[in-house]
């Protein structure tokens, strides 16, 4: 790896590991601390191998320099507690002296019991997915702000105010028990399948990043799959999920950064190994009692990386999104449901349940019904379109549905 | 928004044994249905179907076989929904398949008191 890119590389990988290992030895109240030791740490790092090049272990390196910083810290904090402390109030703080564990099975202990606590229901899933980036994903704050399409400062105060809240929780950087586990995973998916969301809907240009956001879901959603704990059906239905989708990236995007349809895919694009391990955690979901929107999901996904179109496949994914909408209803899945229906059923059907849907403020519903109107009225169909284009944000979005009202 | 508990009926006995394929048609038009009203968010509660038999305790304590000696209709299951009026419930309940087997649907308001 060359040079320049090593330092960022080794940033996004290390950096939420040490953050991780040290708050839990601290506690969550000391995060601060611990994303200054491990910043720190780093900054060190840049200049130390700048003027004497890299050491033959980087990660080592940053481990001893981070278990140093942190020893100083609490030998400092350690005097100051119990000689200067005492005499100004009475609260006898316990003093953490012991050995900073930096073995691998901490270090993923520690991962995944802080995705427990920054996936707390007590925040916001903004400031759940924030937090997310920058402690479990090692994001930048300039990065972070970039996914959001806002400023370095709105990101830093929206994080500040996210811990200060959990700190008021007296949130613990724990595992949650076996009967409250289920419950506590739930919010825990929410949040990596919004960060994976985040990643593929993003109206970010920055294409890299935008994967990046994908990966580093799909990494978190593999952890909970690695622990015994965590591995339930439903998170292998997640991962299974991620997989499929992820497995259409390459073909997402031509070259301007135009969004390219499903229907008018380079199949040859589609990432195959990414659909065998998609096709492989669906399996692995296939267990228990419990069927979880993600499941559905997740099968519907699996029908769409089968490229042609079948009476079978639509019936099927028709089903799927009944079933999804009685789970969970969201307006997305009630606009796909209807065009499955049309799929499988015929266009003179799904027209007559789109129009049931009324879901005037969004563009999707428009797009949908002109695509439904066509060749079966065409003046209608275009006035769907020209709703959508009133209605569309993006110069992107407003090219594609232009396109389909010169077409008619 | 407001509850209403649709309850379907029909003469299950009546009704014409069907191939497994005109079956397999029926569960489709169910599971569209309640799928259309789940796309309209107005599904409160998807509800059960029930078994054709049945047994009814009388108020001597006798239990007997099912309420349909005088009776020929039976229930064969429920849905709540949510909308704002009898009418939108109206309105739905008209696509319920069971009106196609020559059954009923009654739609009652859940009381929330």
């Amino acid at each position: 790896m060359p040079n320049q890119e090593l330092l960022p590389h080794l940033f996004r990988t290390e950096y939420r590991k040490i953050v991780s290992v040290l708050c839990r030895h601290f506690g969550f109240d000391q995060i601060e601390i611990a994303e200054d030791i491990a910043s720190d740490t780093f900054l060190t790092a840049v200049e130390t191998w700048g003027l004497n090049g890299i050491p033959p272990n980087p990660t080592a390196w940053l481990y001893h320099a981070a278990k140093n910083r942190a020893k100083n810290y609490l030998h400092r904090n350690s005097i100051y507690e119990n000689k200067i402390v005492p005499g100004l109030q009475k609260n006898n703080s316990v003093i953490y002296l012991e050995e900073i564990d930096l073995s691998p099975q901490n270090i993923n202990d520690s991962q995944l019991q802080m995705m427990f606590a920054i996936c707390h229901p007590s925040i916001s899933t903004e400031a759940q997915i924030g937090l997310s980036l920058r402690i479990l994903c090692g994001f930048g704050i300039e990065e972070i702000a970039g996914a959001f399409l806002t400023n370095k400062e709105t990101i830093n105060k929206r994080l500040y105010r996210a811990k200060e809240k959990l700190w008021d929780e007296k949130i613990k950087i724990e595992l949650p028990g076996p009967s409250e586990i289920d419950e506590r995973l739930e919010t825990v998916l929410k949040t990596v399948y919004l960060l994976f969301n985040e990643g593929y809907y993003s109206v970010s240009q920055n294409e890299t990043l935008r994967k990046d956001l994908c990966l580093e879901a799909m990494r978190l959603c593999y952890m909970l799959v690695e622990n015994k704990n965590t591995n339930k059906p439903q998170v292998n239905a997640l991962l299974s999920l991620m997989c499929f989708h992820a497995s259409r990236f390459e073909a997402r995007f031509n070259k301007n950064g135009e969004l390219i349809l499903y229907e008018d895919q380079d199949v040859s694009l589609w990432d195959s190994d990414l659909i065998r391990k998609g096709e492989y955690f669906l399996n692995c979901s296939a267990s228990g009692n419990t069927v979880s929107k993600y499941h559905m999901e997740a099968a519907i996904a699996y029908w769409h990386t089968q490229k042609e179109d079948t009476k079978e496949k639509w019936e099927n994914i028709l089903q799927l999104y009944n079933q999804l909408l009685q789970i969970e209803y969201s307006p997305i899945a009630a606009l796909n449901r209807t065009y499955a229906l049309s799929k499988a059923n015929g266009k003179e059907e799904a027209i007559i349940e789109a129009e049931k849907l009324n879901l005037t403020e969004y563009r999707f519903y428009f797009t949908l019904l002109g695509e439904l109107y066509i060749d079966i009225d065409n003046e209608k169909a275009k006035l769907s379109f020209q709703k959508a284009l009133s209605l569309a944000k993006t110069r992107t979005d407003k090219q594609t549905i232009q396109k389909k009202i010169d077409k008619l | 928004m407001k509850e209403f508990l649709l309850i379907f009926r029909a003469d299950y006995k009546a009704i014409p044994k069907d191939s497994p394929e005109e079956m397999q048609a029926m569960t489709k038009k169910w599971m569209d249905w309640i799928g259309s009203i789940a796309a309209q968010n107005k599904l409160f509660e998807r509800g059960k179907r029930l078994t054709s038999d049945g047994k009814v305790l009388r108020a001597n304590k006798t239990v007997t076989d099912g309420p349909y000696t005088e009776i020929k209709e039976s229930i064969g299951g429920f849905s709540i929904l949510k909308v704002e009026s009898y009418e939108e419930a109206a309105e739905i309940a008209k696509g319920c398949p069971i009106l196609t087997v020559g059954g009923n649907v009654e739609i009652r308001e859940v009381s929330n008191l």
